[in-house]
Parts: structure tokens; C-alpha cells; sequence
């Protein structure tokens, strides 16, 4: 085996580690669409406020220091304890599940009942209120973040695979890729099992199905949307943790929604495992075309490579990689 | 012979109890245009109670203030001896209110047996929390539940489908699951909204056949809703007419036949 092989080998591995930090943040898109047909277009900005807050909170951050100093001349800053890292990510979920139900009082219960586009604009509001909300409680400068996940590259790996083919130094693996993707899979696994085989998962997926007929058989809609909207924050959590330790917590944090919509249009909008396959063939499709074909064009092809990707897939099977099948009756 | 509140027994050896479920005097509008006026009827533990009436007659308005889709502007519910407030469906089908639906209401992409389970839903109990370790009370409650609903399927002759997505079932057979999963819940009152429409003769047959069983071993009370009268007066114990929102007939399938209200109704006699 050449080193050449190696390296595609490389660039294979990377891709599907990036693609299961793609479809972290699928995932939350997928279960908001599948128990209430809303695609939610916060689900981004709900990764950056999860980061943002998690931080803030590790750090001992006073919230909305700004608006207080503002109004009483005062200049607080930190409380001036560092939380550990457990119990910060315990008090930021709890601060999610606040946030499911607060959006579930305020929007979604005064929305029953009406055309998607206006539940999807409704997120769209959402999402830039969130992401001002999100500055003035905690400050709009970039922030690290560290829950003491290991970075760097795996050395183990490196020097274990060194020496492979001539010219081969060993694969390039990052420490926080392995793990981030290691997490995202129980994540996907867990929640796959727990929709397939409790109770709540059933209630989640009859709502899914029949509004009516779960209120029929003694499913509350709304207890039921708070719980998918805790999960999908609870995702957004981890999707934030992962990227922000990758990239720093900031504005752009916001963005990676972007990069899960061809997972979905891959994937299917309402598919579980469908999000995680989807994202893998885009992260995987998108560095080897990068790699292979990327340096002929002029590279810069990760932009559009991934939608590009999705769009064939749609006119081939609209209805994603393992949506459910749409069958015509006549 | 059944005019006073006392319970008594039928032919076939039934007993039938005193009222479950009183509607007094409900008006529901929707709007200026009232769908429901004025209308008193009672159903009584242990039988089969149908409500007849041409289309358009408030059969469906009805069956949906029973179970809290609809809230009647005026009169008074009373269920199991007291007086219900105005609540949400699903509340009341944790009082032990189930239902079917004229044009069935699946949950299209789960199987059989999924469909089933979630009529247990109001009957399980552990929280989120043990679901999620799965291990323990959620496995026990799911077990117990389990064995519930594959008598219901035992019951429903349906063991053949149960791993089928109901969506790709044939209509008769959706139909019999849509009983199945209101059965499930083993409910103290079971709503059928036409049972029967749109099936064939031997279809229809099964059904009736399966309602009669229903009641039988379960005891369950039933009030059925049909357009049909044929099928209707052959199986219920009482009966209500509706025409236009009002109550023309309330008694025996022989009483309400020789009602000239009624005859009128259906042969479709002009209105004063």
C-alpha cells in the first residue's frame, strides 16, 4: 500500500468525524420536525445561546452585566467563582429545558393549529431574538470554551499507524473529533431507542403522526412539545460544546445550521439514523472532493460541494436517504 | 321498560346499569349556526347506545362534546355522577373516555402494535427518568402493558398485522386497529364514530360482530354513531335520533322505528 492510500485513508476518517459534528445539529432540526412539522430555523442560534450560557456560567459570568452597570452605575463583572465543568453543563441543560418551555407559553401554544410557514416564521423571529438575548445576558465577545475535553492530535494513533507505507507518518486524528463523534453516536443511538421503545418515545412519534388521535388516546400536545423542545435543546447543548471547543464560542457558533440543511435534505427530515448517515456521506463526500478534485478548481469547494451533494440526491429520492416514503394514492 | 333509572337485564342476559354519562340540555354553535340544540340524552354502564341521524344531523358535533374536542356554549355534562368541567381531550381520556374516528385517525408510519400501545398510554406511569434507564419500573410497566394489548390483539383477530405499519393495511382491517388501540386503554366509555361507514357487507358483519363481543366480555359501555340505520338497530341496546341539531327519537330500536318523527326524518317528509 502506497502512502498516497494511506492518506485518502486520512482524509475518509476526518470527513466522517466531521460529518457526525454535522449531524449533531441535524439531529435537533430533525426532532422538532418530526413531533410538530416545524423546522426550526433557531436550532443554530439555540447551539450558540446553549455555548454561550454554559460558558458563562463555568466562568462565573454575572448575567446581563452590561444592562445592570447601565442602569445602576454599578461594575459587576464575574461572581468570581469558577463552576466545574459537570455542573455547568447540568445548569445550562436546565436553563434549555426553561427555555423549551418558556418558547412552548409563549409562541407555540398561540400557534396550534396553523400553516407551518407560520410556525417557521415564528422561529425565524425567534433566532434573531435569541441571538440578542444571547449577547445582552452574556456579552457579544468571543469566549473560550473548556470542559476539559483532551485536544490536539492523538498521538497514540499517530505513532501507532506511523511507518504504515513509505512516506506515511501516521494518521492525523484530533483528540476532540474522536471524542465529539464518540458522543454524537450514543446520543443518536440513545435517542433512537428511546423513540422506538418507551412510552414517551411513542407519544413523540404519535404526535408525529395524528395530532387528534394522540389527544385521543390522552397525549398532551403541549407537555409533549416541551420535552422535544428540552431535547432538541439538550442537542443544540452538545452540538454547542463540541464546535464551540473546536472554534471558540461566537456569532458564527450560529452558522453551523447551514451546514446541517443538505444533511437533512440528505438524510430526511424525519429520520433519526437518516441524520447521522446523511451527515457522514456529506462530511466524507465534501473532504475527499476537497482533497481529490479540489486542488483542479482552485479548492474552496466545502462551501457548496455539500449542497450540490443534496441537490442530486433530491431529484433522485425526494424524500431523503430513509425519510418515509411518499406514496401517491389516487 | 327500561324509562326508570334502576339497572336491569336484558334478553341475552346483560346488565345493564344505572346512567355513566348525562348530556343535559346542550346547545353547541358554531357561530350563529347552532349544530346542537338543546339536547338531552343519558347513557346507561353496560350498553350499547347508538345516535342516529340523517348527514348533517349533529351526530359528530355530539361525539366530539363528549370527548372534549368541542365545548357546548350551554347545558351540562355529567359523567360517573358528577358534573365535568370544561377540559381538554386528552384529559378526559385520562377519565376513561375512548374514541374512534369516521375517517380514521392511525398513526400511519407505526406498527400494529405501536398504534395499540399508545392506547395504554394513560395507563403507564414511570417517568422520564426510568424510561430513560429503561431498566426496571419502565420495563416492567412496558411488559405488563404489553400482555394488555396482545389480548386486545388475540381478541380483534389481528396477530397477522401486528408488526405491519398500519398505513399499508386495507381499510376494514385499519378500521378493527382503530378499535383495538380505543379498547387498549380499556376505557370506561368507548366512543365509535361509524363504525362501519364505508365498508362492505361482510366487513360490516365482522364489525358488529366484534362490537356485540366488546360489550359482552368486557362489559364496556359503547355509544355508536351511524348513518346506516340497517346494522345499527340490529346490535344497540337504545338509541337517539338527531335531525338537524335537535333529538326526534331517544329509546328502543323498536320504539324509535315506529316514531313517525323518525320515519319522517329519513324518508325525507318537507319540514313545517
Amino acid at each position: 500500500m502506497s502512502a498516497e492510500f494511506f492518506y485518502t485513508i486520512e482524509v475518509i476518517l476526518n470527513g466522517l468525524m466531521t460529518g457526525v459534528m454535522y449531524s449533531l445539529v441535524a439531529l435537533g432540526f430533525v426532532l422538532i420536525f418530526k413531533a410538530s412539522g416545524v423546522f426550526n430555523y433557531a436550532q443554530g442560534v439555540m447551539a450558540l445561546f446553549a455555548a454561550l450560557t454554559l460558558v458563562g456560567i463555568q466562568n462565573g459570568q454575572v448575567p446581563f452585566a452590561h444592562l445592570i452597570n447601565a442602569v445602576f452605575g454599578t461594575h459587576l463583572d464575574t461572581f468570581g467563582w469558577h463552576v466545574p465543568a459537570f455542573l455547568a453543563i447540568l445548569l445550562a441543560l436546565g436553563v434549555m429545558i426553561l427555555f423549551a418551555y418558556i418558547v412552548e407559553r409563549f409562541i407555540l401554544k398561540h400557534l396550534v393549529g396553523q400553516d407551518p410557514i407560520i410556525l417557521f416564521m415564528a422561529t425565524i423571529g425567534l433566532a434573531y431574538f435569541m441571538e440578542g438575548f444571547g449577547d445582552l445576558m452574556w456579552g457579544s465577545e468571543i469566549k473560550k470554551l473548556d470542559i476539559g475535553l483532551p485536544q490536539g492530535a492523538n498521538i497514540w494513533i499517530e505513532s501507532a499507524t506511523a511507518g504504515w507505507a513509505d512516506g506515511f507518518y501516521g494518521f492525523y486524528l484530533d483528540n476532540l473529533d474522536i471524542w465529539a463523534a464518540g458522543i454524537a453516536l450514543v446520543l443518536v443511538i440513545s435517542l433512537m431507542i428511546f423513540s422506538n421503545y418507551t412510552k414517551t418515545g411513542r407519544a413523540l412519534r404519535a404526535v408525529a403522526d395524528d395530532n387528534q388521535a394522540a389527544l385521543s388516546v390522552g397525549i398532551s400536545l403541549r407537555t409533549i412539545w416541551v420535552i422535544v423542545w428540552s431535547l432538541a435543546g439538550f442537542v443544540a447543548l452538545v452540538a454547542g460544546i463540541m464546535w464551540g471547543a473546536k472554534s471558540g464560542v461566537q456569532f458564527s457558533l450560529s452558522l453551523i445550521a447551514l451546514k446541517a440543511l443538505p444533511v437533512l435534505m440528505l438524510g430526511g427530515f424525519t429520520s433519526i439514523p437518516g441524520a447521522i448517515v446523511g451527515g457522514m456521506i456529506i462530511g466524507v463526500g465534501e473532504k475527499l472532493f476537497e482533497y481529490e478534485i479540489g486542488p483542479l478548481i482552485g479548492g474552496a469547494t466545502e462551501n457548496w460541494f455539500a449542497y450540490v451533494l443534496a441537490l442530486i440526491f433530491l431529484v433522485f429520492r425526494p424524500q431523503g436517504l430513509f425519510g418515509e416514503k411518499i406514496i401517491e394514492r389516487v | 321498560m327500561n324509562a326508570s333509572a334502576q339497572t336491569y337485564v336484558t334478553e341475552d342476559g346483560r346488565t345493564i346499569g344505572t346512567p355513566i354519562m348525562e348530556m343535559k340540555n346542550i346547545t353547541l354553535k358554531f357561530g350563529s349556526v347552532a349544530a346542537i340544540s338543546d339536547i338531552s340524552f343519558d347513557i346507561r354502564e353496560g350498553e350499547i347506545r347508538a345516535i342516529i341521524g340523517p348527514n348533517g344531523a349533529g351526530k359528530s358535533s355530539m361525539l366530539n362534546v363528549i370527548n372534549g374536542f368541542y365545548h357546548p356554549q350551554e347545558g351540562e355534562i355529567w359523567f360517573r355522577g358528577k358534573r365535568r368541567k370544561p377540559m381538554k381531550p386528552y384529559q378526559i381520556a385520562q377519565q376513561g373516555i375512548a374514541r374512534t374516528f369516521q375517517n380514521i385517525a392511525l398513526f400511519k408510519g407505526m406498527s400494529t402494535l405501536d398504534n395499540i400501545m399508545t392506547g395504554r398510554f394513560t395507563h403507564m406511569k414511570t417517568n422520564m427518568f426510568w424510561q430513560g434507564i429503561w431498566k426496571g419500573p419502565a420495563e416492567r410497566e412496558e411488559n405488563e402493558n404489553r400482555d394488555i394489548v396482545e389480548h386486545v390483539i388475540d381478541f380483534l383477530e389481528i396477530q397477522a398485522i401486528r408488526k405491519t405499519p398500519v398505513g399499508r393495511l386495507p381499510y376494514g382491517l385499519q378500521k378493527r386497529v382503530e378499535l383495538a388501540r380505543a379498547l387498549a386503554a380499556q376505557p370506561k366509555l368507548l366512543l365509535l364514530d361509524e363504525p362501519m361507514a364505508g365498508m362492505n357487507v361482510e366487513e360490516k358483519e365482522d364489525m358488529s360482530r366484534f362490537i356485540l363481543d366488546v360489550n359482552d366480555e368486557f362489559g364496556t359501555t359503547i355509544a355508536l354513531i351511524e348513518h346506516d340505520m340497517g346494522v345499527v338497530m340490529d346490535i344497540s341496546d337504545r338509541v337517539v335520533v338527531l335531525d338537524y341539531g335537535r333529538k326526534i327519537g331517544d329509546g328502543t330500536p323498536d320504539e324509535v322505528r315506529n316514531n313517525q318523527d323518525v320515519i319522517d326524518a329519513y324518508l325525507g317528509v318537507a319540514h313545517d
